[in-house]
């Protein structure tokens, strides 16, 4: 993976960098020892490390803007990081950037329960916003599965999403409001306590911009009052086919489930050798179905999928009875990546999203490729929304196999997009996907979206080498080349 | 200013760009027209009339997700969808009746760049939240395309944020797609009749923080209860929709009643009659238009429990007329006519309080002079600006219609 040349000016300043960043950070706040920023070196996609210049973690939004104010004069480049979970590489240092951590913003600042919104740090983690409220009845619908970890300002620059998305939404969907301070040291506030702000939505632009725009600082959600009850059936199928017509058919019918997993017959059966969930292991397919709401209808609603689920040919369908019974169903499936680090020594997960009818097909040409790459893959699948997670088994040690891997992971993605879907449906596209992006997007489309980066970040200074496959200077990308000059007759043109 | 070119497919809005932008001519972007008065009036030499771009290109019911030309009406949008069982869940807002109009005049489109949603907003979530993908060209005639047809999806900036609600001011959009969700088996509608307006923020307060799961909460007082369909004559009326399957709203009724029943005497609108009310709620059916001197109409959003105050704020001293949607979060308020159409009473309320407020209605020459958008602070106005720039360098796609610049 290439990355943007580090500069030789900056890298020989970095003492200098270091105290003036010390002036505005004090004390253990900014970390410079090699020791120390080891485990910085990394996020959530470990294939990549880079130690960054320095580390910087500020408490006080006066602080962040500060630091970017001096990176901004000083032409230094800024990478965000929160918790650092991030799949696609998103927090991947750079060697001559400063690595600036969020995690001191860790307070819960308002619960307003009236307007049923929550004023949060942004590296507060998401499950604690569901805990602070969880008293009251509340919670905070998004819940990726790194949840006891990722932090909400991770959620935002990731736009994160997670099992319950197909009825609650991604994060996106769930904000009201931001602080955020540009790389010029600037704050801004984005939204507020209100829903659909006039003006541009700039909030909707910065959820999902990769740490891209600016720094955001404060974030305030909404709370969703928690299901009265929550029931999931464990369905299982013969073929792929069949599991994917009753999701079909179970929307069809006009059932939003809270969710709808799927894994296919290698997933399951890692899953189960790991945690004994009580995965029937003789199907092609299985469907984890969840419903919340009221009592009368959560059980109204299971009787009628377990209808549909015997009109589709299901093998085998169990209902839960009881809370435990719930999660036990839900054990495998959330256990399903450390299962595959227990029959494999490395794997990666992708993140593509496709159209839910093609799921047959392209399992059957992941299974393809599988052979053709000589690596095994197990699915897991959000299947309401056509989230795919095929997780490829490789090995480090041996020579090649993560080139291949990440060959393999490629094909996958570029089926997605082939088939109608995108790229990434969750984790980002950080580093990993970032040489990708020209398979989805034209040259034209890309430089509208960095045109859009330049209206905040004019230097290009917030996480260069992410997202973007080749960068442009902003004035660059700002010239016109309008063709044909002025019109002999500047009459209206007839259609 | 009335001369129209009326492209009939996307190649020809580019070549429209492309000629406007070497001739310096700056275009008003419509659709059907029916939101053409909303805004500051653009100073611009053509129409760009993208009714011509119409049909439902890709519908597939158990996908969820709709694809159509962004001049293609949204009425039929919205049959074909209730054909399959379906709807599109954000309630899309319907401003035709506030000017004069019939309902159902709009565009997809014209929904979309608008971001217009209706009560269900609080439940469901905005245009903007369904909006999946589109093909834009933008102010430098070049054809663009985000998002895609899935749900799921965040590879790249999500652009539909930013086209939603920017009024035509970044792009022509040609292509549009959507997501669709299945209509509820049924609906019912708990009504709480004579609360006063602080009582009634509370009455949606504690129905929006119980697990009745309402579609639609929205207050209307006494002097505007008696203009939608039910004549509760003299009487201020607090809606909530439940909709659902069966027995799952029978249960949530059930709870809410409880809930509502210290609150005040208690009525219920059946499946047809809740439909109708909201309904009209979708369309500001109180304050539609009456051919009489135009009263101006604002939207104002806000958080909820300041909806009560924001109102008084501006009733008190205008003689306004208030109804309250999202459980107090969104005011229409239709003020007397005056010299600047009530602007700085509500842009003052507005600032107390937080929130934001759109001047809906009201004569060229007041929305010419004063704030149509609440302005944003100093630092989000020049990032704003900077936003259209990269957009449409050169102003030449209704230039000015939300602020100065943009």
């Amino acid at each position: 993976m290439k990355m943007p040349q580090a500069d030789a000016d900056i890298l020989a300043r970095r003492d200098r960098i270091v105290g003036a960043l010390r002036a505005i950070v004090p004390g253990e706040g900014v970390i410079h020892a090699e020791r120390e920023m080891r485990p910085y070196e990394s996020d959530g996609l470990t294939a990549y490390r880079q130690l960054p210049m320095v580390v910087v973690l500020p408490e006080t939004t006066a602080q962040v803007a500060a630091v970017l104010r001096y990176c901004h004069q000083h032409g230094i480049k800024v990478v965000p990081r929160g918790a650092g979970t991030s799949l696609s590489g998103g927090a991947l240092p750079l060697a001559d950037g400063v690595l600036l951590g969020m995690a001191k913003f860790n307070r819960i600042r308002e619960i307003d329960y009236e307007n049923r919104l929550a004023v949060v740090e942004p590296g507060v983690t998401n499950l604690a916003i569901s805990a602070a409220v969880a008293d009251e009845g509340f919670y905070y619908a998004p819940d990726p599965s790194s949840q006891i970890a990722c932090t909400i300002g991770g959620n935002v620059a990731e736009n994160s999403g997670g099992v319950h998305c197909l009825k609650y939404g991604m994060t996106t969907n769930n904000l009201l409001g931001c602080e955020m301070v540009l790389i010029t040291g600037e704050i801004v506030r984005l939204g507020g306590r209100h829903l659909d702000s006039g003006g541009y939505d700039l909030l909707g632009i910065v959820t999902g911009s990769e740490g891209l725009l600016g720094i955001v600082t404060e974030v305030t959600v909404r709370l969703l009052k928690k299901p009265e009850t929550a029931r999931a059936l464990l369905i299982g199928f013969p073929t792929s086919e069949d599991a994917g017509a009753c999701v079909s058919r179970i929307i069809g019918v006009g059932i939003i489930p809270a969710g709808m997993e799927m894994m296919d017959a290698p997933a399951i059966q890692a899953t189960e050798a790991f945690v004994h969930a009580g995965y029937p292991l003789d199907v092609e397919a299985l469907l984890i179905v969840e419903l919340d709401g009221p009592q009368a209808e959560v059980d109204h609603l299971c009787s009628r999928v377990e209808a549909i689920a015997k009109e589709c040919r299901s093998v085998t369908c169990k209902i839960s009875h009881s809370e435990d019974e719930r999660l036990l169903f839900w054990s495998g499936r959330k256990a399903a990546f450390g299962a595959m680090g227990r029959i494999s020594p490395d794997y990666v997960c992708m993140d593509g999203t496709i159209p839910r009818a093609q799921l047959p097909a392209v399992l059957n040409r992941i299974k393809e490729l599988s052979r053709k790459h000589g690596l095994r893959v197990a699915n897991v699948f959000h299947a309401g929304d056509g989230n795919l997670h095929p997780l490829i088994l490789y090995d480090a040690n041996l020579p090649g196999q993560l080139e291949r891997a990440e060959v393999f992971g490629a094909d996958i993605l570029k089926l997605c997009v082939e088939v109608g879907g995108v790229l990434t449906g969750e984790h980002g596209v950080g580093v990993e996907k970032r040489d990708l992006m020209p398979v989805m997007f034209s040259e034209i489309d890309l430089n509208q979206q960095q045109r859009l980066k330049c209206a905040f970040d004019g230097k290009g200074l917030l996480n260069p080498g992410k997202v973007f496959p080749t960068l442009h200077r902003c004035t660059e990308l700002g010239r016109m080349h309008v063709s044909g000059g002025k019109m002999p007759f500047p009459d209206i043109p007839r259609f | 200013m009335s001369n129209t070119v009326k492209p009939r497919n996307a190649g020809e809005v580019e070549e429209a760009l492309r000629w406007a932008l070497d001739g310096d001519k700056a275009l008003e972007v419509v659709g059907a027209g029916s939101k053409r008065a909303i805004g500051r009036p653009s100073q611009t030499d053509i129409t760009l009339d993208l009714s011509g771009l119409t049909g439902i290109t890709l519908y597939e019911p158990q996908e969820l997700v709709l694809s159509a030309r962004a001049g293609t009406p949204i009425a039929e949008v919205e049959a074909l969808v209730a054909s399959h069982g379906q709807m599109l869940a954000f309630d899309p807002l319907d401003y035709g009746p506030v000017f004069g109009k019939p309902a159902g005049q709009g565009t997809l489109g014209g929904v979309l760049a608008a971001n217009l949603s209706g009560p269900r907003r609080i439940k469901s979530g905005a245009a903007r939240d369904h909006f999946l993908g589109f093909s834009a060209v933008t102010g430098r005639g070049e054809t663009i395309k985000s998002g895609g047809r899935v749900v799921k999806n965040v590879t790249g900036y999500d652009l539909c944020k930013l086209m939603a609600g920017s009024w035509g001011t970044l792009a022509a959009m040609t292509d549009v797609t959507i997501k669709t969700l299945p209509k509820p088996e049924t609906e019912e509608t708990v009504l709480v009749l004579g609360l006063a307006d602080g009582v009634a923020i509370a009455a949606m307060g504690a129905a929006m923080g119980s697990s009745c799961d309402v579609s639609g909460a929205a207050h209307l007082p006494a002097g505007v209860a008696s203009r939608v369909p039910g004549h509760y004559h003299g009487t201020a009326v607090t809606a909530f929709r439940l909709e659902g399957f069966e027995p799952s709203v029978a249960h949530r009724k059930a709870a809410l009643q409880q809930i509502m029943r210290p609150f005040g005497a208690l009525d219920a609108l059946t499946e047809s009659r809740s439909h109708t009310f909201w309904q009209s709620l979708r369309e500001v059916g109180p304050f539609a238009a009456t051919g009489a001197a135009e009263r101006p109409l604002w939207r104002v959003s806000t958080a909820p429990s300041k909806g009560a105050e924001v109102a008084k704020a501006i009733v008190e001293k205008a003689g306004a007329q208030v109804i309250y949607d999202w459980a107090g979060g969104l005011l229409w308020v239709e003020c007397l006519p005056s010299s600047d159409a009530g602007a700085a009473l509500v842009q003052r309320a507005v600032a107390a309080n937080g929130g934001h407020a759109t001047l809906i209605r009201a004569p060229a020459a007041h929305r010419a002079a004063v704030d149509v958008f609440t302005p944003e602070d100093d630092g989000l106005a020049a990032l704003s600006r900077r936003v259209k720039e990269s957009f449409d360098p050169k102003g030449v796609l209704n230039p000015g219609r939300m602020w100065a610049g943009v």
